[in-house]
């Protein structure tokens, strides 16, 4: 797990090494002040020295001095690699996901995943910081007290070696105890939002059917459950404080006894003895902070293995060495025995044995009941998802050996959940294509019908579209998708399910500047609405995974039943009955 | 959102109200944080008589001669005030432990209480993010203050003052070099917090770019496959992922620079302690004892004061985080002064007479001073001249007057914004009329409690909200008292009941919060089975087939037509087809009604609704 994390880490390695000398360093310095106070008091308040005394304490001073730039530096340079390093380990999330294919896509909510690029990777950051911090400074801090204690006295040394043992194992077992408690603790706190969300959403049925009182208590269940399970997990971590402090007063009554014993006989001086119990904080906080990281390290291991799973995660469909760059000429697109399954398996086929030829500009439609799989079957043409088996050809190669992104930019397709994005439509538009010109694009807007409610718009081209596309008519997104989708100049156009928001007058009227301004561009339409594809050249029926039926409007109204129902079921009673 | 809370004290107060509510223990908890600190200080001054009384006299003294009662004696007090400390210390831990614990579950359980109560008003002003985030990062931000927070400036005070107070008692002077350090030391964290938190407001800005870019990215990552534009997306990310990592380095350096600084300028303070007391005891101005003290004191001054500083931060977030949750806690609730309420009844006689037992025959009981009428519950629903908007200055509805006699079906067509889905939230008093009323069998639904209102309306919306719970329990939702045999049955009258048998658990699948493992089409059915197991005498469907095909769709329908019969209902619809049976149609635009009457009519009038048929006319 730490090993996939490791190459973000590349060009702060320098960072941290220095950031961990800078911390060594302050710790030692540190942990020296006490020992010098010891000479203080020892020789030169014992001869009465006052010089030593003057020139112990200024080197104190800058012994002082220097540990503080030490620690200055030491937090601007962890600062510099933690969040170099989180910086990276976003950025590498972030394009990796840009990269995932649809079925990696599929495999995890968008929500999942921007809380994996943003709270997992501030989790992760923050116990790097706190390691780079911490890890290095509370073993160095412990051994060097132990060390510089032994030097002191090697015998009263003795007590810390055998309580420093006991009280790391103490803290050992209640951190093993605690973890798991938590983690059933979280799991209920997650469990307790989750329900909390979900009413959130649904807050008009719960009003609608007067639910308020029984989701009370709903909540009040779990609310309580949640209290229990924290108090039980919370019980055992505050064992931690009366461990610490009975451990350290006990060392200080030890050496009180033991150390006055051998200041008694002599063997020991006075201030050795008072810098002693200083080293009794300094030991025992080292080690509070050293099971401390372990806890930290522990939480925020959920954080990192969603993290790693993401970087983890093959990307199932990718360029081989010998895939073609050369551009589509034609466009005309054939499916050979394809069959699709979106598991791995291959098992419960949602396209079967699929053979279709599709001419240089031909119009096709497409028809069929929600989860007769025509998406499926649209989307195989630019490889947004690979067949299973079988094979689709455009201009009679294989979709396989094309590059991936000459493919793409020669089908162009506009998705039924389709989305703009923050900017002015002309950005907008420019995804199509970064260098179109405004007329480029005012014409592309032309053909989708989209150019006169743009100029209605006071700011025209350069009105400002929000996150989501929230501020336009769910009409109008259609059009300004399917002109996006025109300004690539593709020799393919699938429009799945793209108008069905746009009136039939407008609709047809797409239709027609398509046709007319576009005919060398083949172009497949996926619609609810006979209406819409009405005058395809083809029209394919889907049926459960299946091409039921292929024909022309009036052939399949002949002797097509699913065309004819739909068909009746749409126009009965509107045009004429 | 603001870092900084707006009323401290009123809003400290008020979480100290939660934390407080068993006065008695949370006293205790007072008492027990000053026992264990002062514990934690009188070990400390023991220190000075046990170097200078009982061990310096000993010093060369050959061991026989030695007396060490004096010096067990003493050691025997420490250990007493040591073991007090340390009782005190975890009994106050636990004790506090489980108050806040309790003030929590008492705060969200407040918190989710006012939730039921507000009206659907607020929740379509208010976003969603922004009440999680009063569950998720608020009550944790409390949690923390409370738990570590609370007692950390309590024992923090406590140590300082004492501390100092014991400092006075040895020596004055060297005290005076402490107070110096003291106040060098505040003016530094002064300074360093105002320069962190300017530091901190760029990187929070960096912060939301970065997330809302990456929100953004994701939700849209199909199209941006689809057009290729991975590339530069990277590129885009690249920058501002940059910016905020500027920002963040800034912003931590300064927060994380004061631990080191406090720390060392404590050595520092410690070294001229040492070296000033030698001298002084070279002087004989003090003795070595006092030093020794005096040189603990010193290291346990300076570690409460970065605490309460560190402190300090944390609780003021907190605070600010309470605020919030208070705010949402002091929402108004939906107003509910009806009084008149649904009863069951029976007919005695051809009089209705109210009655215990479920006769599943309905009254409204409408009070007149001490006497009741009982008018039967029809379900006939009028509206009389009715204006409202949801905003001030904004009328979405001007002057509505139609009518549903019990058992017509009534469609709305309209484009998005004409005002459909507002007749709704009249119906159901998810608003009020602003001029006009509304009449449910004659009563003004003014004058009906809300939840018996509710009760006897039932809706299904296009987004079918299901819970995260078994199917059974799904569809029960509409009636908590019906049983199994009733949820079959409801389930059957949808046409749900073929497709329920066929999941792996049949009806004790669990649905999923989304729903994923579901079709729209199946969502719906379930959806319409909640709706008749409530069995109301009238039905609102919100667009509640818009998602569905039109060969689905005719599945559904027989599921419909069997619940629609004998129902009031009321229709909203995007797609012709569905609202073409109903009694009587009607087209609106603006928030009025432009046309009324029955599909054929309405045709042959040649107008809105016939351009919408003909498809002339956009709806979106």
């Amino acid at each position: 797990m730490i090993k996939t994390l490791k190459p973000y880490l590349k060009g702060y390695g320098k960072y941290v090494l220095l950031c961990t000398l800078a911390i060594a360093l302050e710790g030692i310095l540190e942990i020296l002040v006490p020992f010098m106070m010891a000479k203080i008091v020892d020789v030169g308040v014992v001869n009465q020295d006052l010089n030593y005394v003057l020139k112990i304490g200024g080197l104190m001073l800058v012994m002082s001095l220097c540990s503080l730039a030490c620690g200055a530096a030491a937090s601007r340079l962890s600062a510099i690699a933690g969040i170099g390093f989180g910086s990276q380990l976003r950025k590498a999330l972030f394009d990796k996901i840009q990269t995932f294919s649809f079925s990696n896509i599929d495999k995890y909510s968008i929500p999942s995943l921007v809380t994996r690029a943003t709270t997992d990777v501030n989790n992760v950051m923050r116990m790097f910081l706190m390691l780079t911090k911490t890890a290095v400074r509370s073993p160095i801090m412990l051994v060097t007290s132990i060390c510089i204690a032994a030097r002191i006295n090697s015998e009263l040394v003795m007590i810390f070696l055998i309580t420093v043992p006991i009280i790391g194992i103490a803290l050992y077992a209640i951190i093993r105890l605690s973890f798991p408690l938590f983690e059933k603790m979280l799991k209920k706190y997650d469990g307790l939002n989750a329900s909390v969300q979900e009413n959130l959403i649904g807050i008009r049925v719960v009003k609608a059917f007067v639910r308020s009182a029984y989701e009370k208590i709903k909540f009040k269940t779990s609310n309580d459950e949640l209290m229990k399970a924290s108090i039980k997990a919370e019980k055992v971590i505050i064992l931690n404080m009366p461990i610490m402090q009975f451990s350290t007063y006990l060392c200080i009554i030890l050496i009180l006894w033991f150390g006055g014993g051998l200041v008694m006989d002599e063997k020991m001086l006075t201030g050795e003895l008072m810098s002693f119990i200083t080293y009794v904080t300094q030991i025992l906080m080292s080690l509070m902070m050293l099971s401390m990281i372990f806890v930290n390290v522990l939480i925020s291991s959920a954080s990192v293995e969603r993290i790693v799973e993401v970087l983890n995660e093959e990307i199932d469909i990718t360029d081989h060495e010998n895939s073609s760059s050369q551009p589509i000429k034609k466009g005309n697109i054939e499916f050979k025995n394809v069959s699709f399954s979106y598991k791995k398996n291959g098992t419960s086929k949602v396209l079967e044995n699929i053979n279709v030829k599709i001419e240089a500009g031909e119009t096709i439609g497409i028809i069929g009941g929600t989860g007769s799989s025509k998406s499926t079957f649209v989307q195989l043409i630019p490889r947004l998802y690979d067949a299973t088996e079988g094979s689709v050809l455009v201009d009679g190669r294989n979709v396989k050996d094309i590059k991936i992104e000459t493919l793409r930019d020669s089908v162009s397709m506009v998705l039924q959940k389709n989305v703009l994005f923050s900017g002015t439509i002309l950005e907008n538009l420019r995804w199509g294509n970064l260098h179109a010109t405004e007329q480029e694009c005012i014409n592309a807007c032309k053909v989708s019908n989209a150019h006169d409610f743009i100029m209605s718009f006071p700011e025209g081209y350069q009105t400002y579209i929000e996150q989501g596309g929230t501020n336009v008519s769910g009409g109008q997104k259609q059009r300004l998708c399917i002109a996006r989708a025109l300004l690539k100049n593709p020799k393919i156009l699938i429009l799945d399910d793209s108008t069905s928001a746009v009136d039939t007058a407008t609709d047809a009227s797409i239709r027609k500047e398509l046709k007319e301004k576009l005919k060398d561009m083949t172009t497949l339409i996926i619609a609810q609405r006979i209406s819409s594809i009405q005058d395809a050249d083809r029209i394919l029926v889907f049926e459960d995974g299946h091409i039921q039926d292929i024909g022309t409007h009036e052939e399949l109204l002949l002797r097509n039943a699913i065309y004819q129902e739909v068909y009746e079921s749409q126009m009965k009673g509107v045009v004429s009955e | 959102m603001s870092r900084k809370p707006n009323h401290p004290t009123k809003t400290f107060l008020r979480v100290l109200s939660y934390l407080a509510e068993k006065k008695f223990l949370f006293v205790l908890v007072i008492f027990l944080v000053l026992m264990n600190s002062g514990a934690q200080i009188l070990g400390n001054y023991f220190l000075k008589p046990i170097i200078n009384d009982y061990i310096s006299p000993m010093i060369g003294v050959a061991k026989e001669n030695r007396v060490y009662t004096g010096l067990i004696l003493i050691l025997f007090q420490l250990a007493c005030i040591y073991i007090t400390g340390i009782l005190c210390g975890y009994a106050y831990k636990y004790i506090m432990m489980k108050l806040s614990n309790e003030a929590l579950n008492r705060m969200r359980e407040d918190l989710f209480n006012k939730m039921q109560d507000l009206p659907i008003q607020y929740y379509d002003t208010h976003a969603h993010g922004d009440i999680m985030s009063c569950y998720t990062n608020d009550i944790d931000t409390i949690r923390e203050a409370m738990s570590e927070g609370f007692t950390a400036i309590i024992s923090s005070v406590v140590s300082v003052g004492g501390t100092f107070i014991m400092m006075l008692m040895i020596s004055p002077f060297l005290t005076m070099f402490i107070l110096i350090m003291a106040v060098l030391m505040i003016l530094i964290i002064k300074k360093f917090g105002s320069l962190s938190s300017s530091f901190f407001k760029k990187q929070q800005k960096a912060i939301g770019k970065v997330n809302g870019y990456v929100e953004e990215m994701f939700e849209g990552v199909k199209v941006v496959k689809v057009f290729n534009y991975e590339n530069k997306t990277m590129e885009e990310f690249d920058k501002i992922n940059n910016e905020l990592k500027d920002a963040a380095i800034d912003a931590n350096t300064y927060a994380s620079i004061i631990m080191p600084i406090m720390g060392n300028l404590s050595y520092i303070t410690y070294a001229i302690i040492a070296a000033m007391g030698a001298v002084q005891v070279i002087n004989h101005m003090l003795d070595i004892g006092s030093l020794a003290a005096f040189l603990q004191y010193t290291r346990s001054f300076s570690h409460p004061l970065t605490n309460l500083s560190q402190q300090f931060n944390s609780i003021l977030q907190a605070l600010a985080g309470a605020e919030r949750v208070f705010a949402l806690i002091d929402e108004k609730e939906e107003v509910n002064n009806g009084k008149v309420t649904l009863v069951n009844v029976k007919k005695e006689n051809g009089k209705l007479v109210e009655c215990e037992e479920v006769t599943h025959l309905w009254a409204w009981k409408h009070p007149h001073g001490d006497r009741y009428e009982l008018v039967e519950l029809k379900g006939d629903v009028r509206f009389h001249d009715v204006v409202f908007g949801y905003e001030k200055n904004h009328t979405v509805l001007k002057h509505i007057n139609l009518f549903a006699k019990p058992g017509q079906k009534i469609a709305f067509v309209g484009s998005t914004g004409a005002g459909k889905t507002t007749i709704t939230n009249l119906i159901n008093r998810f608003y009020d009329v602003n001029e006009g009323m509304i009449t449910y069998d004659g009563i003004d639904i003014r004058l009906i409690r809300k939840e018996d209102l509710r009760r006897s309306l039932a809706m299904v919306l296009q987004d079918t909200h299901l819970f995260t719970t078994t199917v059974r329990e799904n569809i029960r939702y509409g009636n908590l008292n019906a049983s199994d045999e009733e949820v079959i049955e409801a389930a059957k009258l949808a046409n749900a009941h073929g497709f329920i048998e066929h999941l792996p658990e049949g009806y004790d699948t669990v649905i999923r919060g989304d729903g994923a493992n579901l079709s729209q089409g199946q969502r719906q059915l379930l959806a319409i089975a909640r709706a008749a197991i409530a069995n109301p005498p009238v039905l609102i469907l919100d667009e509640a087939t818009s998602s569905i095909d039109t060969r689905t769709e005719k599945l559904i329908q027989d599921g419909m037509d069997k619940l629609m019969h004998g129902r009031t209902v009321f229709v909203i619809a995007h797609r012709l087809s569905t609202v073409r049976n109903s009694d009587a149609i009607l087209v609106l635009e603006h928030g009025e009604i432009i046309e009324r009457g029955s599909h054929e009519e309405l045709l042959a009038q040649k107008g809105k609704y016939f351009e919408l048929c003909m498809g002339v006319s956009e709806l979106s």
